[in-house]
């Protein structure tokens, strides 16, 4: 059994803040760390590799340092790991990122499983992961929060809807996005890091990959633009209270009632 | 093709061009000034380097024909045979779009015995309601799912489709905006459209710290999620002329390599998302017995009970039960914190709530700038008299 797992480098906080001048980021240094959401996705692909002999291989698309990621993540236990770099995947949103990812996938071949993080902290869009399965035309399951059972040909999920447990067979190839909590992820091993240090990792540029239309990644290959970012708003009007404790209470009482909150049906 | 180039003789200053980059991509190879992959093609060192330094070459591909992609439309979600609310409020902001760009609304929904279903969504503004009503859609699996939104977008080309950031929504809209190659912008909380049809959507990103102004100028359809109660569910009203079309996939559209087994229900612990009323703890709470105050005071009140991500950490409360940008996005029509401090991690999951409380007893916690009703004092005096005269209105 052959799996993938997509991981990213994300910022360290999200602290940011806006230059109000000109509209951008306030960043000072680049300081990352994996993807918290990766790391359920990296245990899961772990647990499949114990019990059924897998193979791991990490993808991951960024700048030269996310080199530190695949490092993390073959000290979790992953076999191989490529990284997509090239000056031309810059800029990339949504659709050109799944795009770089579904070449890389193509470009390291066959597999049965692909498996990547809910989402991650940065973008927080949820949404690569349904795209890849998209141009690698396999099926999709997100928000799996349990696996029953795997053979050599399928998978079997639960599927985490807000009220309901879709259960399915899911045939390979295919991809799954796994739920934080899906398994509690284990601590990068020092004996793996030694045992890894010197792991050739695979860079991709865009010369490597089978489509070489420049236009298709990067922000050449992105439909949405951001045309401006600014801080987020914060309500104006309010109204404070202060005093003594049984008194706050007495006109918090008052005050829903007020405003109709005690009414009952 | 979009690019920046580099005028290498307008660059005087070598050391101070390195420094411009945020990403750290500016770099020299070979004794010149070069851009790595770091780049997120940002601009700054195009508006901050030396003058003319840093170029931007623009997109010069062919952009979609605005004209022939016209209406908005809302993909309504129905689960267990009834319609997820989210269509509703998705169906309001249609509206409120369509007659600021003169386009129709569309309803497009998905699933078995849909009848009743597509007259609730006449009531609710669409003109029209296209519906794929066939056993296979029964349950949701993606590639039958998607087949059938490309079918309709294929079928009505509109400009815009409009998806509920629910956990079907947010695995079809990209699948499907993949296949159209276009742009998809996740967990909207503001949309505005152009008289050409040009959707701007405003969304939160690095945890709710930033806002971003997204646009998807040259491709077509434009592709947006909402997350439930974003919007309003508007008043009911049908349009003249209001329709239901009926389509039909064919059989080879409709595989799939996923196989439903079961949909069962979760155990009935009532979603945080459909309370009215939320009494929400904080770290402001000493001990988990306390607990038992605030839920004495959620259920006094009609409302649930729930918390900030610091009781969920330690084990107090479950993950369910978390408001925030990493657990649940609740819009009640009332909140009363309790000891929470307002980051904005949590702010982000309820600061759209109708009428905001919060109790703390620091007057400087970031709770009080978007509280409607500010209290500053002490939980442990200002909950049990709340308690004991709600308990008095009730004898």
């Amino acid at each position: 059994m052959r799996i993938i797992v997509c991981i990213k480098q994300v910022p360290r906080s999200t602290q940011v803040e806006i230059d109000e001048k000109n509209g951008t980021l306030k960043r000072d240094g680049v300081e990352s760390k994996l993807n918290p959401y990766d790391l359920y996705a990296l245990e899961t692909a772990m647990r499949l590799k114990e019990e059924h002999s897998a193979s791991v291989a990490v993808l991951t698309m960024g700048p030269p340092q996310c080199e530190e990621a695949v490092r993390e993540a073959f000290m979790m236990g992953a076999d191989s790991g490529f990284i997509l770099s090239d000056r031309r995947f810059g800029g990339a949103d949504v659709l050109a990122t799944s795009y770089t990812l579904a070449q890389g996938v193509r470009r390291i071949g066959d597999f049965d499983l692909i498996i990547c993080g809910k989402q991650t902290t940065d973008g927080d869009t949820a949404q690569v992961g349904a795209e890849l399965a998209e141009f690698l035309g396999i099926p999709h399951v997100t928000n799996v929060c349990r696996i029953h059972a795997v053979n050599t040909e399928k998978i079997t999920v639960d599927m985490d809807m807000p009220a309901h447990i879709e259960t399915s067979d899911v045939d390979f190839p295919c991809l799954i996005t796994v739920e934080k909590g899906i398994f509690e992820p284990r601590l990068p091993s020092y004996k793996l890091k030694l045992a890894t240090v010197d792991r050739a990792i695979n860079w991709l540029t865009l010369d490597d990959l089978p489509d070489r239309d420049a236009g298709h990644y990067g922000l050449n290959g992105s439909p949405t633009q951001v045309k401006r970012i600014f801080p987020p708003d914060t309500h104006q009007e309010h109204i404070m209270l202060e005093g003594e404790g049984a008194e706050l209470g007495d006109r918090l009482f008052e005050l829903l009632n007020d405003n109709k909150f005690l009414q009952k049906l | 093709m979009t690019e920046i180039i580099i005028h290498q003789e307008k660059i005087a200053d070598v050391d101070a061009v390195l420094k411009l980059c945020p990403f750290g991509a500016i770099e020299v190879n070979d004794g010149k000034v070069a851009i790595n992959a770091g780049c997120r093609l940002c601009r700054i060192c195009i508006k901050k380097g030396p003058a003319g330094a840093f170029e931007l070459i623009e997109n010069d591909a062919p952009a979609a024909d605005k004209s022939k992609w016209r209406g908005i439309a809302v993909v309504a979600e129905v689960t267990a045979g009834k319609l997820h609310p989210v269509s509703f409020e998705l169906l309001g902001k249609a509206r409120e779009l369509a007659e600021k760009s003169a386009q129709e609304v569309y309803a497009v929904v998905f699933g078995f015995r849909l009848a009743p279903v597509a007259e609730e969504l006449l009531d609710y503004g669409a003109d029209k309601v296209v519906v794929y009503d066939q056993p296979e859609l029964e349950h949701f699996r993606i590639e039958p799912y998607t087949a059938a939104l490309e079918d309709f977008i294929n079928a009505f080309h509109p400009s815009v489709v409009l998806v509920g950031g629910t956990t079907v929504g947010r695995s079809l809209a990209p699948r499907t905006a993949a296949r159209f190659r276009t742009g998809l912008t996740a967990d909207c909380t503001i949309l505005d459209i152009q008289p050409d049809t040009d959707l701007d959507q405003i969304r939160p990103a690095y945890g709710g710290n930033i806002m971003a102004h997204i646009n998807t100028p040259r491709h077509r359809p434009q592709f947006a999620t909402v997350r439930y109660k974003i919007f309003s569910i508007p008043e009911k009203c049908r349009r003249d002329g209001a329709e239901v079309i009926q389509r039909k996939l064919a059989p080879s559209a409709l595989g799939s390599g996923i196989k439903v087994l079961e949909v069962k229900p979760k155990p009935p612990v009532k979603m945080l998302e459909d309370a009215e009323i939320i009494v929400a703890a904080g770290r402001g709470v000493k001990k988990l017995e306390d607990l038992a105050m605030l839920h004495e005071l959620a259920e006094l009140l009609d409302g649930q009970l729930a918390s900030s991500r610091a009781l969920v950490e330690c084990g107090w409360a479950p993950a369910g039960r978390q408001i925030g940008l990493s657990g649940r996005t609740v819009k009640p029509k009332l909140i009363i914190t309790c000891g929470i401090s307002g980051a904005i991690q949590f702010a982000a999951g309820m600061n759209n709530s109708e009428f905001i409380v919060a109790i703390n007893s620091d007057p400087e916690a970031a709770i009080f700038k978007i509280a409607h009703v500010g209290i500053c004092g002490d939980l442990y005096s200002v909950v049990p008299r709340l308690i004991e005269r709600l308990k008095g209105s009730m004898a």
